[in-house]
């Protein structure tokens, strides 16, 4: 697999509706808010999460496509296997553990053998402590916190469970309360954000990729696994979540023929109002409901007079 | 000094991590030099050359958030990975996310922006077709065009910098005018306390350099190597 030659610049645009696409646990799971403008976040790591928990899914066990940093539950069957294999080595393991590398040589064998054998690894790099500090892997692929176009309205939905946990918790309920059908019934707290359309960024180093040996097909298993990464994140907190748009910047260069916010900036993403493309900060949008679905935003692409040597992917 | 350069960089958010602050990340208030020499290592370096920062000129007020995100409590043991490697088996290399979580807490800096002037130096791995021009013209080129070897970043990964070369003889991006105030040492100076100049990578044990850092209208002065201003 020879390694990636262009670099590439991204622009992830992707909605939730009626769910929570990333609660912050400083603020009891709330969907989290830039404090300052209101507008939602969804971090790099939240993202890179589904990236992972994708290529699992969609290659699980394929040589060079395992990930490293899983969730807990192994699904891969082939791995508990490893697992069981792995158990009568155990007690060297504790012996061997407290090895490090040799020197340099090996520790870069060993990151070698790292990235070609793990996703993960290969794509967002890993900090491994060999002691030597050459085992850092550093991968080409950079992201940066989603942000919301407009600013969202969390709203918190109680919701009631007809049971209890436990026989104190039923005991506590049936003292409290006159209302008969209280006796065993638990309340509970949703997050949901009714609608919100977000923006993140991102970026692929040609010249990283090199060094893990990032190749043109795991480009393409990317932009599959962002394109595809929220239908198999489904789940009761998230609501409904869709990749809306993946607009790629491709160099014809390594090191790029433009600066990555000249580009961003060519994603123009403003309000429908009757099909025309209006301005989020357009003071005339005062009367306007609320946006509740995508067709509620026009995303436009600057085309015109692109820097020589950048091509526009339209990939969703 | 004549092969100085200068370079604004601008994003939403910055997190240059405090060292004695770095479970629960707290962020300086204003750019050290050694995220600065990141930033321009990030565009071009080559063994040959050496960044040194001449000062940083922040454009923005100072203003904090907090963000909380759930983090992976180990690094890979280098071990496991070799037993691994040499039983030709991948069982057992892997971190499960879930039994292994840290909720930690970063105070990151809001959209900042700055200016860094800096320039570098030959160091003594340049041989005869290293010449200064030859890197200046490099990293102008590169720069000029939003050409870099990587995305440069604010402190960590996660928040990239934008960047825009200053031409020889232009004038400075203007400064925010609500950023006038004492906080960045309008009107007298501001101590910002000690701060990482750069780490030693030379010496064993790597051991952290560090200077009085103080904002004066808006700019940080930053030592010159050598100097006795830096202190270990």
């Amino acid at each position: 697999m020879t390694p990636l030659s262009r670099r590439h610049d991204f622009a992830l645009i992707f909605d939730v509706t009626n769910g929570n696409p990333n609660g912050d646990p400083d603020a009891g799971n709330m969907p989290r808010l830039d404090p300052e403008t209101n507008h939602g976040l969804v971090s790099d790591v939240s993202l890179k999460r589904k990236i992972r928990n994708y290529v699992d899914l969609a290659r699980t066990g394929e040589a060079g496509h395992h990930i490293y940093v899983q969730e807990g539950a192994i699904l891969n069957e082939m791995h508990r296997k490893a697992y069981v294999a792995l158990r009568p080595d155990d007690t060297k393991a504790a012996k061997d553990a407290k090895l490090n590398p040799k020197d340099d040589a090996e520790a870069l064998k060993l990151r070698d053998w790292m990235c070609a054998n793990f996703f993960d690894v290969r794509t967002f790099g890993a900090v491994m402590s060999t002691g030597i500090n050459c085992g850092q892997v550093k991968g080409p692929v950079q992201m940066t916190f989603a942000t919301s176009v407009e600013p969202i309205m969390p709203v918190e939905i109680t919701v009631t469970r007809m049971a209890a946990t436990n026989e104190a918790e039923k005991k506590k309920a049936a003292e409290g309360g006159d209302d008969q059908r209280s006796d065993n019934r638990t309340m509970g707290r949703k997050h949901i954000v009714p609608y919100g359309l977000y923006l993140a960024h991102g970026f692929v180093s040609a010249k990283f990729a090199e060094k893990t040996g990032f190749s043109e097909d795991d480009l393409a298993l990317l932009f599959e696994a962002l394109t595809s990464m929220f239908e198999h994140d489904r789940s009761a907190a998230r609501g409904e979540m869709t990749t809306r748009r993946l607009i790629v910047f491709r160099h014809q260069n390594a090191l790029g023929n433009a600066p990555a916010h000249k580009l961003f900036d060519r994603v123009r993403i403003g309000r429908n109002v009757e099909g025309e493309w209006r301005a989020l900060d357009d003071r005339g949008l005062g009367n306007l409901a609320p946006a509740r679905r995508f067709s509620d935003y026009v995303i436009e692409i600057d085309r015109e007079g692109l820097p020589e040597g950048v091509e526009i992917l339209d990939l969703v | 000094m004549s092969y100085g350069i200068r370079l604004h960089v601008r994003g939403r958010h910055a997190l240059f991590t405090r060292p004695e602050l770095k479970v629960e990340r707290a962020s300086y208030d204003v750019m050290p030099p050694s995220a600065a020499r990141g930033i321009l290592e990030a565009i071009h370096w080559k063994p040959a050359i050496r960044w040194v920062i001449d000062r940083i000129h922040v454009l923005e007020p100072i203003r904090f958030q907090s963000i909380r995100r759930n983090e992976v409590g180990h690094k890979a043991p280098a071990g496991k990975i070799r037993q691994a490697m040499n039983r030709g088996d991948l069982g057992g290399v892997q971190l499960l996310v879930d039994e292994d979580r840290q909720q930690r807490a970063s105070t990151v800096l809001v959209a900042p922006a700055y200016v860094i002037e800096a320039h570098f130096v030959l160091t003594p791995r340049a041989d005869a077709d290293d010449s200064e021009g030859k890197h200046l013209d490099i990293f102008n080129r590169r720069a000029a065009r939003g050409q870099c070897f990587h995305q440069p970043c604010l402190g960590t990964r996660e928040f990239a910098a934008d960047f825009a070369l200053i031409a020889p003889g232009a004038p400075l991006p203007p400064r925010n005018s609500e950023a006038e105030t004492s906080d960045l040492g309008f009107g007298a100076p501001r101590d910002l306390g000690f701060m990482l100049w750069d780490i030693d990578h030379a010496k064993p044990g790597r051991p952290s350099l560090l200077f009085r850092a103080s904002l004066r209208d808006g700019v940080m002065e930053v030592p010159q190597p050598g100097s006795p201003e830096i202190r270990q």
